[in-house]
């Protein structure tokens, strides 16, 4: 039984299922600050796909993610605030920036390894942090930035209102999963996880370690502008709190709990704990007594978070199932386990 | 084929690699043994350019790879083993292997996002050589199977398919039998010896003696980072100063 409805969710169908669901959710919520917490969602759930290349693929552990998030943000808030670019230029502002910026700090923090990588980029976090807190004359410092713009919908649409809005992020979430999933499938998501796998043995593949890092890193920092000119665009008020290391150790958590280096888990973390989080705002500080709890039993029991231990479950019982036929079996399992993680 | 000049590693003041010497040829199984720390791997090391050497050259097939970062050299065609190889667990053997054909492809990230022709040609001979690879060491059979599910010496093969994937024309095999039974020993003697039936030449590390010396076509000893011996594995085994490397120069072993 349990199976069967592992193997209904394993179908192309419910990528659909997913979509259509996340299209009618503006009407199905019960008011529109639902719909406005999970623009939120899909927001972060943009972000931490871009921690998942460089973390969950390539196996780089990125601190400064949030960081580049808050450059995203600013990078728009400034452009259209301080110098009256329109949206959506400065939005593809925001993502050369982060791009740029990602390349160099990438080509520095990258020569690290390990821990020390994950050091050195904290450190870069906390940099930005201060840069954006108190260089006042570029950032406004700890008052923040105002009359952000807001984006404008050539005539059609107003974005300004929050159902359109759900839906404007909506599109660019399902372009960062689309995106994710054939890198993920290409030899290029393949080169990342061998260097996940380990350094040595990547070079002894052939892989040029520094020029694949750099790249991973490049797209991840993009992904977090992404994230961050949304979030400047929707809530049209930013401030140096952005930058703050707890956001990128939220999205840690949010990429623990969904499945590291999948597709789904990103999706399902942050949405999950999203909800979560909210519906426990009435204990106030004390959600964290429940939070707490959760999360350390979360990890004993699913080190591999939602969708790793699912697809793992999955794969085993289906081998188990059919002894006699295991090879072809596991054959099989292995083209859905495949065909699920790019559909999600 | 392979030619190693007066060859140098420091480590601070210690000299891992004291000016070896060596040409291995092709098409022939060279075992590389010695001591513990003798500086066995760290030769490798060397030779595969994960390590720069402090001095001496390195020459494959008349190229000069001595300051060749580690990609590159795999590129010219020198493939290798580790003692552990830590591959994707939660993956199939199959998607584990597909990776080591990358390094003959070319797509990078333009690929990826317009879904070029040149990426699809390109990961479908990545697949099918990952498939020739571990049909070669025998494993066709658990392709799907999860790295976690596999036995040790599955393991073991895996990691010569992965270096197999990348057409290597040189293999390095850092300790292979190790951590297998006897009966599996024979299994990777076999796999060797089919290897270089196919033109591949290897070279190995090795701390089991009965497979070396029956396996072997030519023998080099490194004792304290120093070549103390070399030739076939009959004159290696009747040299005084390799028994008495390994047996510590007692008088009764030297006899």
């Amino acid at each position: 039984m349990l199976l069967k409805i592992a193997d209904l969710l394993m179908k192309p169908g419910t990528k659909m299922v997913m979509i259509a669901f996340a299209l009618v959710f503006p009407f199905l919520a019960a008011n529109e600050y639902q719909v406005y917490v999970m623009a939120t969602a899909f927001i972060w759930a943009i972000a931490v796909y871009g921690l998942n290349i460089i973390t969950g693929y390539c196996g780089q552990l990125n601190l400064a993610h949030g960081g580049f998030f808050a450059i995203g943000a600013y990078t728009l808030g400034l452009l259209t605030a301080d110098y009256g670019w329109s949206f959506w230029p400065a939005f593809v502002g925001a993502l050369v920036m982060t791009a740029v910026l990602g390349f160099f700090v990438g080509i520095v923090s990258l020569r690290l390894k390990e821990h020390y990588f994950a050091i050195f980029t904290l450190c870069v976090g906390f940099i930005i942090y201060l840069l954006l807190d108190k260089w006042e004359e570029l950032t406004h410092g700890p008052i923040g930035v105002r009359d952000i713009a807001e984006p404008y919908g050539f005539g059609l649409v107003d974005f300004t209102e929050t159902t359109p809005f759900y839906y404007l992020v909506l599109a660019f979430l399902v372009l960062a999963i689309w995106f994710m999933g054939k890198l993920s499938r290409s030899l290029l998501g393949r080169t990342f996880i061998a260097i996940r796998n380990g350094d040595e043995l990547a070079q002894s593949l052939g892989i040029n370690l520094m020029r694949n890092k750099v790249l991973a890193f490049v797209l991840s920092t993009t992904y977090a502008g992404l994230a961050g000119a949304l979030y400047a665009g929707m809530v049209r008020f930013i401030g140096p709190e952005e930058a703050n290391i707890n956001h990128t150790f939220d999205m840690i958590t949010y990429l623990l709990v969904g499945g590291i280096g999948t597709i789904t888990g990103p999706l399902l973390g942050t949405i999950g704990i999203v909800w979560i989080t909210q519906s426990l705002q009435f204990l106030e500080e004390y959600r964290m007594i429940i939070f707490g709890p959760m999360l350390v039993i979360l990890v004993i029991f699913f080190p591999r978070g939602i969708t790793g231990s699912f697809l793992t479950w999955m794969h085993r019982k289906a081998q188990s199932l059919a002894p006699g036929k295991k090879h072809t079996k596991s054959k099989v399992v292995t083209a859905k386990t495949r065909e699920a993680e790019n559909n999600a | 084929m392979l030619k190693v000049e007066h060859l140098t590693k420091m480590f601070g003041g210690l000299a891992a690699v004291n000016d070896v010497s060596v040409e291995f040829e092709m098409g022939k199984i060279n075992a590389i043994i010695g001591p513990n720390g003798a500086g066995k791997s760290t030769f490798f090391n060397l030779i595969s350019g994960l390590h720069r050497p402090t001095s001496g050259n390195i020459l494959l097939n008349g190229v000069d790879v001595t300051h060749m970062p580690c990609d590159k050299v795999a590129r010219l065609g020198v493939g290798r083993t580790f003692q552990t190889t830590n591959l994707f667990e939660q993956a199939s053997v199959l998607d584990n292997l597909i990776v080591g054909h990358r390094l003959r492809t070319q797509s990078g990230l333009w690929d990826v996002l317009i879904n070029s022709k040149r990426l699809q040609r390109e990961e479908k001979a990545a697949r099918d050589k990952a498939m020739e690879a571990l049909d070669f060491v025998g494993l066709s059979h658990i392709a799907g199977q999860f790295i976690a599910d596999i036995t040790q010496e599955e393991r073991k093969r895996v990691a010569f398919a992965l270096a197999l994937a990348t057409d290597p024309k040189i293999v390095l095999l850092d300790e292979p039998a190790a951590g297998v039974n006897p009966d599996e020993t024979v299994g990777f003697a076999a796999l060797m010896r089919k290897m270089v039936d196919n033109g591949l030449t290897i070279c190995l590390i090795e701390h089991k003696m009965d497979m070396i010396m029956s396996l072997a076509d030519k023998i080099m000893v490194l004792d304290h980072g120093e070549k103390i011996a070399e030739g076939t594995p009959e004159e290696v085994r009747n040299n005084p100063v390799v028994i008495q490397a390994y047996l510590g120069g007692d008088e009764d072993a030297a006899a």
